[in-house]
C-alpha cells in the first residue's frame, strides 16, 4: 500500500496508506483527511478536493483533464501545482508522494 | 381555503399532460409528487407544451450532475431559467456565459466571496446577526420572513457592494423584481413594474460606480470589478453591468433568505431533530448543508442543447430547452438515503445540488453557509425554540423556492 503525506495549510502532516486503484479523493477521505471536502462525490464537477502536488510528484499524477482544467480555473488560489484529487487514481508510482492542502476548500 | 384543488393529480394524470413549469407547484408546496413521478417513470421527460414552450426536464442526481458538467454540450446562454429573455431588458450575466468569457468575469467578482475575504468578514457578519436578534419580541408573534431572513441578507448585500446602508432595501426590492417576472420564471411582476425597478437598479450602481472610482484599498464588489481590467470598463455595456449586478443582488438575497426562513420550518417540522440541534450546537455546519438541501431555494437551472446529442437513452436536439431540477435531484434516493426526510446530523450532508455543479457552481457558496451558520449559532444562544405559529405564505415561482411570510414566536433559553 502506498503511503502519501498530506500537508495542511499549518505545516500538519498526516500519512495515509492509500489504496490502489481509488482515486485520491477517496482515500483521503476514507481515512479522515481533514480539508477535503468533495462535495460532488468524485465527479470532477465541485472543484473541493483541491490539492496542491509537490513538483517531483507532478509527473506521477498525469495530466488534468479539460473538465478538471475548468473546474481549476475557478480557484482563485490555484497554482501550477494545482489538481482535483478526485481526478488522480492512486497507484504503487505514488508511494512516498507528498500533497500541501489549501487553507480553504470552495 | 384549499389552492391545491386547481392542480391536477399528479399520480393518475397522463405523464404527457404534466406541466412541471406551472408557478403554482412551488406556491402550493404541491412539486414532490410530480418529481417522485418523472424520477421514476421517465427521468429525462419531454415536456411537449407549457407556458415556456417544450423543454426537457432532468431529475435524477447523477443526470442532473452529468449535464451541469457538460458546458460543451449544455450551452448556459443566452439565459438559465426556463422562461426566455423579455426583450425590453436584454441582460448579460455571467451564470448565462460559456467559458471563455465566463471565466474571465467569474473570476473577477470571485474574490469578494473567497474564504480570506469572508473570515476577514465573520466578525461584521455576526455583529449584525446578533443586532438584528437583540431587536426581535419575544413572546408574541411576528413574521420570520421580514424581521430577521430579509434584514440579515438585505445588510449582508450592502456589505458587500457597500451599498448606502440606510438605502439597502432598494436591494432587496430589486432582487425580487428580477427574479419575479411572469415570461421568466411565472412570478407575479408586471413587465411595467419590473423596467422601471431595473432602470433604477442600473442608474444607481452606474452612479456609485463613477463616485467609487480609483479606490484601491476597497474589497466591495463595484471596487473590484473596476480593478480587474477585464471588467473595468463594465460599466460602458449597461447590459452586461446589469445583468452582472442583478446576478449578484439575486445570488446573494433569495438564495439566504429563503434558507434562512427554511431551516426554522425544517426545524419546527422535525420536533426530534430540533431535540438534536439544542443538546449539541456542534450540528450547525452539517444542519446548514442540511437546510440548504432541503430548502433548495432555486428549484431549477436551464440550459440549451449545443448541438444534437443522446442523453440517457433520449434524442436531444440543438436548440432544445434542457431543465436540471435541483430541487428533485435533492430528493433522489438513488443518489441521497431518506431524501424526503430533514436530518441535520446526515453522513454526507454536504453532498447536495442546490450550489449546482460544473463551472457555473455556486460562487457564494462558503458566504452563504457561514451566513446561516452564525445565525444559527446566535439563535441556540438565545432561543430554546423559533416556534412556527401558521402555515408559510410561499413564493409563486418556478425558479425561487421562497417564502413571503413565515409567522414564528420566540421562546427564551
Amino acid at each position: 500500500m502506498p503511503k502519501i503525506t498530506f500537508i495542511d495549510h499549518t505545516d500538519a502532516s498526516c500519512t495515509i496508506e492509500a489504496e490502489v486503484g481509488k482515486s485520491l479523493m477517496q482515500n483521503a477521505i476514507d481515512n479522515g483527511v481533514a480539508g477535503i471536502d468533495a462535495d460532488c462525490g468524485g465527479a470532477c464537477a465541485c472543484g473541493t478536493c483541491h490539492v496542491f502536488v509537490e513538483p517531483e510528484w507532478l509527473q506521477a499524477c498525469g495530466e488534468a483533464g479539460a473538465m478538471e482544467e475548468a473546474m481549476l480555473g475557478m480557484r482563485p488560489d490555484r497554482t501550477g501545482m494545482s489538481r482535483l484529487s478526485c481526478q488522480i487514481q492512486v497507484s504503487d508510482a505514488h508511494d512516498g508522494m507528498v500533497l500541501r492542502l489549501p487553507e480553504f476548500q470552495m | 381555503m384549499n389552492k391545491a384543488v386547481d392542480l391536477p393529480d399528479p399520480l393518475t394524470m397522463p405523464l404527457d399532460a404534466m406541466d412541471v413549469s406551472d408557478p403554482r407547484l412551488l406556491e402550493l408546496d404541491a412539486w414532490r409528487p410530480f418529481f417522485a413521478r418523472l424520477r421514476e417513470e421517465d427521468p429525462v421527460h419531454y415536456q411537449a407544451e407549457s407556458p415556456f414552450g417544450p423543454f426537457w426536464s432532468v431529475t435524477r442526481f447523477e443526470d442532473i450532475v452529468a449535464v451541469d458538467s457538460d458546458h460543451e454540450a449544455f450551452s448556459s446562454e443566452p439565459t438559465i431559467v426556463i422562461g426566455d429573455l423579455i426583450d425590453e431588458i436584454p441582460f448579460e450575466m455571467f451564470i448565462a456565459m460559456d467559458p471563455p468569457r465566463h471565466d474571465v468575469q467569474r473570476r473577477a467578482a470571485q474574490p469578494v466571496v473567497a474564504p480570506q475575504n469572508l473570515a476577514e468578514m465573520e466578525g461584521l457578519i455576526r455583529s449584525r446577526v446578533v443586532a438584528i436578534l437583540e431587536a426581535l419580541p419575544v413572546g408574541e408573534t411576528f413574521d420570520w420572513v421580514e424581521k430577521v431572513s430579509v434584514n440579515l441578507t438585505t445588510q449582508m448585500l450592502a456589505t458587500l457592494f457597500d451599498f448606502p446602508f440606510e438605502e439597502r432595501h432598494k436591494l432587496t426590492y430589486w432582487s425580487d423584481i428580477a427574479a419575479g417576472s411572469p415570461e421568466i420564471a411565472g412570478g407575479d411582476v408586471t413587465p411595467e413594474e419590473r423596467l422601471a425597478g431595473l432602470t433604477e437598479c442600473l442608474e444607481t450602481f452606474t452612479r456609485i460606480w463613477h463616485e467609487r472610482k480609483g479606490r484601491e484599498d476597497a474589497f466591495d464588489l463595484i471596487s473590484l470589478l473596476q480593478r480587474d481590467p477585464n471588467t473595468a470598463d463594465m460599466v460602458d455595456r449597461p447590459m452586461e453591468f446589469l445583468g452582472n449586478l442583478a446576478l449578484l443582488i439575486v445570488g446573494g438575497n433569495d438564495t439566504t433568505r429563503n434558507s434562512a426562513t427554511g431551516g426554522v420550518l425544517a426545524l419546527n417540522q422535525n420536533p426530534a431533530e430540533y431535540d438534536k440541534l439544542r443538546a449539541n450546537p456542534g450540528l450547525i455546519p452539517s444542519m446548514v448543508s442540511e437546510i440548504i438541501r432541503w430548502q433548495t431555494p432555486l428549484a431549477h437551472m436551464r440550459r440549451t442543447a449545443k448541438r444534437d446529442i443522446e442523453f440517457r437513452g433520449k434524442q436531444i436536439r440543438q436548440g432544445d430547452k434542457v431543465v436540471m431540477w435541483y430541487l428533485s435531484g435533492n430528493r433522489d434516493e438513488s443518489a441521497i438515503e431518506n431524501a424526503d426526510q430533514f436530518i441535520i446530523d446526515r453522513k454526507n450532508p454536504r453532498h447536495h445540488i442546490s450550489f449546482g455543479f460544473g463551472v457555473h457552481r455556486c460562487m457564494g457558496n462558503r458566504l452563504a453557509e457561514m451566513q446561516l451558520r452564525i445565525l444559527w449559532e446566535e439563535i441556540m444562544q438565545r432561543f430554546s425554540l423559533v416556534e412556527v405559529m401558521a402555515e408559510p405564505e410561499r413564493v409563486r415561482s418556478n425558479f425561487v423556492r421562497g417564502y413571503k411570510a413565515l409567522p414564528v414566536r420566540l421562546h427564551r433559553l
